[in-house]
């Protein structure tokens, strides 16, 4: 009977790696654009700045819009954002739905990303205002200040929070079956009609291995960045 | 040709006027001292000739010609004229010491990787630090920090180069080896302009020392009328203020 399970699991164990995998590919560099808007001083209506309209020149809307959207995907579960995914566009607009896969990509990669915006505007904060500054003097472009200067400071200070959330991804990708995609504990549910129990300690296992890893992973990185300070 | 002509620089933070019309000019190779207490304007006035401020009024000449500011390149490029050694030193920490030197000049493209690398040395060796070209920041002494802060500053050829309070940071047996640097820097004729409480040091290395005080130039003149025979009541109170210890 192992071998069996084991085949069937790894079967739904591919589904919630590839829903890993996918996931952190589209929500790394997304969470960066959703940090810059949520941090995004602009100002469109600056001209209403002195006048009875105050409050509209000092409206940054990227930073509104970009914060808004961080709270509505932060305040409600994943598991309705799935489902809302999946089904909204057809329930809604009559448009043809999505691929189950393709979904949960969306809905996951958007969850992700507003976490990880999160993470990241945290770190860029925390850089001294003097590092930006020593940057401007030595001629610096804005770019070159952050992709030389500050970018490899950030990722060694946002690691912890970023395995955190990382390896809280790999035990989410079981939500994905509310949607249909066939993953691990499903699959392992499937054997409870035979009367086993087992195969889903077996599911267990199969995360405690892959999250060890990631763990193993992430201590390598921040070994790698401990060669400076700061 | 005075070399930096500052004309009625004005800047204000909200309701707190910190400048409010600050002119001088300072000659080729000569050392501005500038004194005063906390909150008198000065650290802004060095600020703003960075371009980490933007003045509200004001202008500022360097060589006969005027720096305007509209665009970010422009204000980019008006940086070039200065050189800005913090009282932090903000080295980057993820660089070595060379490497802190080279980064900028090579961003820049202002030569060949070797040349660059040449000559960070050299100012490394300037600076009394030859041997810690590969040393991170961290493992250095604040004192060592500033120094290879200031040989970052040099490597960018600054017309004019200046110190925000280089030694207020530092534990007091390290402000000798900053203020010998800075004191070598002014035998080689670079022009300077340094933000300093180190009285002492602005009295033996300074050609002009400015007084500073509510966000106007108080006095300005040569170390020994400001030290020996100052002209302003306030000045006088200032320095009598500093010198007297315990």
């Amino acid at each position: 009977m192992f071998l069996p399970v084991t085949m069937e699991l790894l079967a739904g164990f591919g589904e919630s790696i590839k829903v890993f995998v996918l996931t952190l590919l589209f929500s790394i560099p997304l969470g960066l654009v959703i940090c810059f808007g949520s941090m995004s001083k602009w100002k469109p209506l600056k001209w209403l700045e002195r006048g009875p309209f105050a409050f509209l020149g000092r409206w940054m809307p990227l930073r509104w819009l970009s914060r808004t959207f961080v709270w509505i995907i932060r305040g409600t579960p994943l598991m309705l954002q799935l489902i809302i995914i999946f089904y909204g566009p057809g329930l809604m607009f009559g448009l043809p739905s999505m691929p189950r896969m393709t979904a949960t990509i969306v809905a996951f990669a958007i969850n992700y990303a507003c976490y990880f915006s999160e993470i990241y505007r945290g770190g860029i904060e925390s850089i001294p205002q003097g590092q930006y500054e020593a940057g401007q003097v030595l001629g610096m472009t804005k770019q070159q200040i952050f992709f030389k200067v500050v970018l490899l400071q950030v990722v060694k200070r946002i690691m912890a929070p970023m395995s955190n959330e990382i390896i809280t991804l790999v035990k989410d990708t079981s939500l994905a079956r509310i949607i249909g995609i066939y993953e691990i504990i499903w699959a392992g549910e499937q054997f409870i009609k035979k009367g086993l129990i087992w195969p889903l300690f077996y599911t267990g296992a199969f995360f405690l291995i892959f999250s060890g890893g990631l763990t193993l992973l992430f201590g390598y990185l921040e070994k790698k960045l401990s060669y400076f300070r700061g | 040709m005075a070399v930096l002509q500052v004309n009625q620089i004005k800047k204000g933070f909200g309701d707190n006027q910190v400048l409010k019309g600050v002119s001088f000019s300072l000659e080729q190779g000569q050392v501005l001292a500038i004194i005063g207490s906390s909150g008198g304007g000065k650290s802004t006035l060095l600020r703003c000739l960075n371009f980490l401020e933007t003045p509200d009024e004001g202008e500022i000449w360097v060589s006969g010609k005027q720096l305007l500011s509209a665009s970010e390149e422009e204000i980019r490029q008006n940086r070039l004229h200065f050189g800005l050694v913090f009282q932090n030193f903000n080295l980057f920490p993820q660089y070595t010491v060379l490497e802190n030197i080279t980064l900028a000049p090579t961003l820049l493209k202002q030569g060949s990787a070797a040349e660059i690398r040449q000559k960070a040395r050299t100012l490394l060796a300037q600076v009394g630090l030859a041997e810690k070209a590969d040393a991170y920041p961290y493992q250095l002494s604040g004192g060592q920090q500033q120094r290879v802060a200031i040989a970052r500053a040099l490597a960018l050829n600054p017309q004019i180069l200046c110190f925000d309070e280089p030694t207020s940071a530092l534990d007091p047996e390290l402000t000798g080896e900053v203020l010998r640097v800075i004191r070598g820097l002014k035998n080689d004729g670079n022009t300077m302009i340094v933000v300093t409480h180190e009285m002492e040091f602005a009295r033996s290395v300074a050609d002009v020392v400015m007084y500073m005080a509510d966000g106007i130039i108080e006095e300005m003149g040569p170390p020994e009328q400001i030290f020996g025979d100052p002209r302003s009541e306030k000045t006088r109170a200032f320095i009598r203020g500093a010198q007297e210890k315990f």
